[in-house]
């Protein structure tokens, strides 16, 4: 398989190959913890460290590695990275590790990031797999923050409400009430339905798009009305 | 009418016009005992519910007018409608009919493809979303010194005027929240019980009605008597096994059962919708024993007073796999064990 070029790579990660969005891989965490945009932010970023990293080690490796053992290796590597990023919150920011709780360690069970490895990394060079790592993560964690930031909008009423769990007290007062301090709050977008249907609004959101581009791209090559007959075997371009 | 002959082709809306006019003499016993708030709700309801349709309509380039005369979304607004509390603030009802017709039905395919009834849907999003304000019930007018002028029921609806001094709390609250007590000093003591003859004030009118518009649609062949039937006789069961005749644990009388909360309204109005429900009679049957379990289960042992609308949509999880054991056999062919088996040639 030939290596594709950076720029299709990064392509891929953001929209065309998306890891939420297309391969719908991941969506445990996905699910689980996008109540809040501080929520989304603290577990995209801890995805992307753990997937870069990953991917650069599993590229590392990749001609040493007998195709028998290769994905429990994959998998020790990337348990060894989350357990540093689990570390690595606890010491700084602990508040948010204790909101995430069970969800760092079960980064390791996250299929975006085992499948990354396996699907890239075991096959391409170094700078291609962290690159890959990094845009895959990248478009994950926009992801996240999208559905966290509808879900916080609809079911609290605010906007980056609590930032100081991530940014320290800095950001304590970043938070603001975008429907009113009185809005009674629509609790079932903080529960687990309301992350099933954002992430499906997503889902058709980003189909549509394509559907228009796709449209649009197609008209462009229409044969324009009362034109001359022409010969129509072979490809038009 | 049936297929060589066939030829009503606007029968969706005459079903649906003969739902709601079946639907009028419970409607009529809400406004006699609990004042117009039922009537708010019906219309906010509706206007949302063909706004929410016409608009679906248009994005999926049908024809609207089509859409909008079969009344299936009306009749969709108007269940919901009657199933919220009265004088409920206006945005309740907007959300609920939004979200049944665009979540449950639209988004499935629109009518004839929806697995869930789209009514309680609509309902049970507000009720884990809202559940402070959806369990606000006003008490019948006379235990309240009248029920709200139309100018107070304005005020509730779209103003901020509080609701505080309307509420009563149903007689399924009262049976549940009163575990220390005979139920025959309840029936002394709770106005609700005491005014009511045996399921409450104004509740038992109220299903009443509503088992007499159910009857009408048996008559005139809407519905069939299958899921109703196993409905009502698990609810009369179950509550005959558990009533241990009025001890402080008892969890209610069958009559309470019977003609208190959404029995009525959901053995004959929205069990009995042909889309989301099971297809075969038997199937009916097993439905509706299934919702009647459920509804009780979870009256007297789950964390709320009523469970119509929770026992439904479960029972229409289960509806395609009771469809599979339930297929009638065809005139001429060994009865089928389930859909899925391959009939050998």
């Amino acid at each position: 398989m030939a290596t594709p070029s950076y720029g299709e790579i990064t392509r891929n990660g953001l929209w065309g190959n998306n890891p939420a969005l297309v391969q719908l891989l991941g969506l445990c965490p996905l699910l689980a913890v996008t109540g809040t945009v501080v929520n989304a932010i603290g577990l995209g970023l801890a995805t992307i460290a753990v997937l870069t990293c990953s991917n650069l080690a599993v590229s590392l490796v990749r001609h040493q590695m007998p195709d028998t053992v290769r994905l429990p290796a994959s998998v020790m590597i990337i348990a060894t990275f989350v357990t540093c990023t689990e570390l690595l919150m606890k010491a700084f920011t602990y508040e948010l590790y204790l909101v995430l709780g069970i969800f760092i360690p079960l980064i390791v069970t996250n299929c975006a990031i085992l499948g990354r490895a396996d699907a890239f990394a075991s096959k391409n060079p170094v700078l291609p797999s962290l690159v890959d790592g990094f845009t895959m993560g990248l478009g994950f964690t926009a992801v996240l923050i999208t559905i966290g930031a509808v879900r916080e909008i609809l079911g609290q009423g605010t906007l980056f409400a609590d930032m100081d769990l991530l940014l320290g007290p800095m950001a304590a007062d970043w938070g603001i009430n975008v429907l009113g301090a009185d809005y009674p709050g629509f609790l079932v977008a903080v529960l687990p339905p309301g992350a099933f249907l954002v992430t499906g609004m997503l889902i058709a959101a980003k189909n549509a798009i394509d559907a228009s581009i796709e449209r649009r791209r197609s008209q462009q090559v229409k044969v324009v009305a009362g034109a001359k007959r022409v010969r129509t075997t072979g490809k038009i371009t | 009418m049936s297929s060589p002959h066939a030829r009503a082709g606007d029968r969706t809306a005459r079903v649906m016009l003969q739902v709601a006019l079946a639907a009028i003499p419970g409607v009529l016993a809400l406004v006699v005992y609990f004042g117009i708030g039922v009537l708010i709700n019906i219309a906010l309801c509706t206007v949302t519910a063909l706004l929410c349709e016409a608009g679906v309509m248009k994005l999926r380039g049908r024809p609207v007018a089509f859409y909008l005369k079969d009344y299936s979304a009306f009749i969709t607004a108007l269940l919901l409608g009657i199933a919220l509390p009265p004088y409920c603030a206006w945005w309740l009802p907007v959300v609920g009919s939004a979200a049944a017709i665009i979540l449950s039905k639209q988004l499935y395919g629109g009518i004839g493809y929806n697995p869930f009834n789209p009514a309680m849907v609509g309902y049970v999003v507000l009720l884990i979303s809202f559940p402070v304000e959806m369990t606000r019930w006003v008490g019948p007018g006379e235990l309240i010194m009248g029920s709200p002028s139309i100018s107070e029921a304005f005020a509730l609806v779209f103003g901020n005027y509080s609701i505080d001094g309307f509420t009563r709390a149903t007689p399924l609250e009262i049976v549940r929240l009163n575990q220390s007590v005979l139920l025959s000093q309840l029936y002394e003591t709770e106005p609700m019980l005491a005014r009511g003859n045996l399921a409450g004030f104004g509740w038992e009118a109220v299903n009443a009605g509503f088992l007499l518009g159910g009857l009408y649609l048996l008559y005139r062949g809407i519905i069939t008597w299958h899921a109703p039937v196993g409905m009502l006789a698990t609810i009369l069961l179950l509550s005959l096994m558990f009533y241990d005749s009025g001890s402080s644990l008892s969890e209610g009388s069958p009559i309470l059962h019977l003609f208190s909360g959404a029995t009525m309204l959901g053995a004959f109005f929205i069990i009995t919708d042909p889309v989301s429900g099971a297809t075969s009679n038997r199937g009916r049957l097993i439905f509706g024993i299934g919702v009647g379990l459920i509804t009780y289960v979870i009256r007297a042992w789950g964390s709320y007073p009523d469970a119509v609308a929770f026992a439904v949509l479960l029972m229409n999880f289960a509806a395609p796999t009771i469809d599979n054991y339930t297929l009638p056999r065809t005139y001429g062919h060994k009865a089928p064990r389930k859909a899925t088996d391959v009939e050998e040639q």
